[in-house]
């Protein structure tokens, strides 16, 4: 059973990744990549990684793929004069691809572990089979590796300052709304009360 | 476990990390943009002050977190050099961007944070700890390199690099994830002990996937692409900056990586290496020949720098290492020197980039001339000068592990090369009359390249002493 629904997973997996970059229709391509990502979450599942799983989902699926849907919705590219430009280079980019796949086939064919690896292997500090994966990842990610998780942050840090100095524009030209101005404007310096006769204009 | 001794291990880069995100507060809720000339001489002084720092901490290899961070005297002598050479590109920096409204308070911040990932870098002790200081820095270095946000070529240069350098990193993370298959850890003092002196198939494709991402990152050949139009796009003070302090890192980063978890296998690498090293050389010198934009002239000649300290590396000693050292210390030197040369070039304000503009400005200046004429000399290796001894160093290194084809054609490709650094002084010297360029204002840039030219005539007596400290780096590497 567990066989099967990992075959199951894993060639969804690899279709919907194959589509995501053949379609044609670019929002068709994110539909496919959040399959792809329904079908790694299910992949991890069966690896008993169930929270990683639920990530990959809620993040993923839930929160990343939607925006590239909203950004490829938005963004004004004409994806078909790219794709014409691609198949130019279709040739040459498959005869590369196909050489090293056959380079990586034999590189697996002959693969092996070393010798030390099981001893090497870093040890689940936890008693693993009662522990919950978040348990585990905790005292993985904030004690073990808590440098390589701060420094991830740093990175995200840097990725938002450069968004905000690449594109942020502070425009002179428009008028923004301040509320202390309107409230301590004086009536009597911007009104001025006319009276009119009936029929008559100014 | 963690405790406080590993926290104070990596303090200096904890007190970087913590100033950087301060900058950044300060600079959103004061002054902004106003705040940004104080900032970059703040944030060069905190180099400055680092780099003493680290360069008096007690000696040593301190490995912290479990070994997912080293602190010995191969980090130390390259963290020293990255903080001084990123010090002095930054305040080059300051006079230009301000004339041409760059100067964003942003941009010390993103320098000061690139640089935290590049002292990451070179002490990774992990692979992830390597991949971590890679992005750090790269994400930073592709934000600055588009500074000039309105310029279609800085623009391009941003996104080309960003585009090459995500594919660069998955081919090193490919590679990582192969070296984990075989060693089962991630760990470089682990992958050492798994790999022994016998590599199979497998590791070795993992081997050549990592040094493919590293060698993108040195920007050497056959991964350069990116160079030239990087360098061409980005403001001159930002091609400085990534002409100095990233190469360090990342050259100090591959002698880490091939030393600290493949020092068993080093026949494996040592062809590999050897194979970057001639193809950087040669084209760094064929390419950049008929090139007049000084700035992508510049970056060939970065390329063909970095083959000849790959070929410091190859030879696959500590006697390698510390040529390679020695080679990037001055390297940078140089660079920094003839970038304060190049950021003076303009016209009526503007910048020049054609090297033509030179004709004859050894008559206007006769004195900025000659400092760039030895400068130009010690690039291309002439004797005398202090460029030379880095070429002699990695060449007798070459020479010492049986690799002389190697040290032969090193000979060769430094010879073309010494064509165009000459036509930069034939320009110079006895170019034709014609448009001059304006007289150059800023006496700070005028005091680094000053300096620079110095050290390579002064520093021939013993190189400042560096060949000690960069042995002694070399040894805790190589052992």
């Amino acid at each position: 059973m567990v066989t099967f629904a990992f075959y199951l997973f894993a060639i969804v997996v690899v279709a919907s990744g194959l589509l995501t970059v053949l379609a044609r229709n670019p929002v068709h391509s994110v539909l496919w990549l959040i399959l792809a990502f329904l079908s790694a979450a299910g992949l991890f599942v069966i690896l008993g990684a169930e929270f990683v799983a639920m990530l990959l989902v809620i993040v993923y699926v839930g929160a990343v793929a939607v925006l590239f849907l909203f950004v490829v919705m938005m963004l004004d590219v004409d994806f078909a004069q790219l794709k014409a430009e691609m198949v130019r280079y279709l040739p040459v980019a498959l005869l590369i691809g196909v050489v090293i796949l056959m380079q990586l086939a034999v590189a697996f064919g002959v693969w092996q572990v070393s010798d030390a690896a099981e001893g090497l292997r870093r040890a689940v500090p936890l008693d693993y089979d009662n522990a919950h994966n978040t348990a585990i990842l905790g005292q993985l990610v904030y004690d073990d590796f808590l440098i390589l998780f701060q420094l991830a942050g740093l990175i995200l840090l840097v990725a938002m300052i450069g968004a905000i100095v690449l594109t942020l524009r502070h425009r002179t030209d428009i008028k923004r709304q301040n509320v202390l101005a309107q409230m301590y404007r004086d009536p009597a310096k911007s009104l001025e009360m006319k009276d009119l006769k009936p029929g008559q204009g100014l | 476990m963690m405790t406080s001794a590993d926290f104070s291990i990596l303090l200096p880069e904890i007190s970087l990390a913590v100033y950087a995100m301060l900058a950044l507060l300060v600079g959103v809720y004061t002054g902004k943009d106003k705040l940004a000339p104080t900032l970059v001489w703040l944030t060069a002084a905190v180099f400055v002050i680092l780099a003493g720092w680290i360069g008096l901490a007690p000696g040593g290899t301190r490995p912290a977190f479990d070994g997912l961070f080293i602190s010995d005297a191969f980090a130390r002598f390259a963290k020293v050099t990255i903080l001084l050479s990123a010090a002095s590109v930054l305040v080059m920096s300051e006079g230009y961007m301000a004339r041409r409204d760059l100067l964003r308070f942003e941009y010390p911040v993103l320098v000061s944070l690139g640089v935290v990932g590049m002292l990451v870098m070179v002490s990774a002790g992990d692979l992830m700890t390597l991949y971590m200081g890679l992005e750090l820095q790269s994400l930073a270095l592709y934000v600055v390199a588009s500074l000039r946000r309105d310029s279609v070529k800085s623009t391009e240069a941003g996104l080309k690099y960003f585009v090459l350098g995500a594919l660069s990193s998955g081919l090193l993370l490919y590679g990582a994830s192969l070296t984990y298959g075989f060693s089962g850890t991630t760990l470089f003092s682990g992958i050492i002990v798994a790999v022994g002196n016998d590599a199979p198939l497998g590791l070795i494709f993992g081997l050549v996937f990592i040094a493919s991402g590293l060698a993108f990152k040195v920007s050497a050949a056959p991964f350069h692409m990116w160079t030239p139009d990087v360098y061409e796009g980005s403001p001159t003070p930002v091609t400085a900056f990534f002409a100095t302090a990233p190469k360090v890192a990342a050259m100090a980063l591959f002698a880490r990586v091939v030393h600290d978890a493949f020092g068993g296998v080093v026949g494996d690498w040592q062809q590999i290496i050897a194979l970057i090293s001639v193809a950087s050389m040669f084209l760094g010198a064929v390419a950049a020949i008929g090139q007049t934009n000084i700035k992508r002239l510049m970056a060939y000649s970065s390329i063909n720098h970095m083959g000849f300290a790959l070929m410091g590396l190859a030879s696959g000693t500590a006697f390698g290492v510390q040529a390679m050292l020695v080679y990037m210390a001055i390297y940078v030197v140089m660079n920094i020197g003839t970038f304060a040369f190049i950021l003076t070039m303009e016209r009526d304000g503007k910048p020049v980039v054609d090297i033509r503009s030179l004709n004859m400005y050894s008559r206007r200046e006769p004195l900025r001339a000659l400092a760039m004429l030895v400068l130009m000399f010690s690039m291309a290796g002439v004797p005398p000068l202090v460029g030379f001894f880095g070429k002699f160093y990695v060449l007798s290194a070459a020479v010492q592990s049986g690799l002389g084809w190697l040290a032969i054609l090193g000979v060769i490709a430094s010879v073309i090369a010494a064509y165009y650094y000459l036509r930069i002084v034939f320009y110079m010297y006895f170019g034709e009359e014609g448009e001059t360029l304006d007289t150059a204002q800023s006496p700070l840039l005028w005091t680094f390249l000053m300096a620079s030219a110095a050290i390579m005539v002064l520093g021939v007596v013993n190189l400042f002493g560096i060949e000690g400290a960069a042995a002694a780096a070399a040894a805790t590497l190589v052992n």
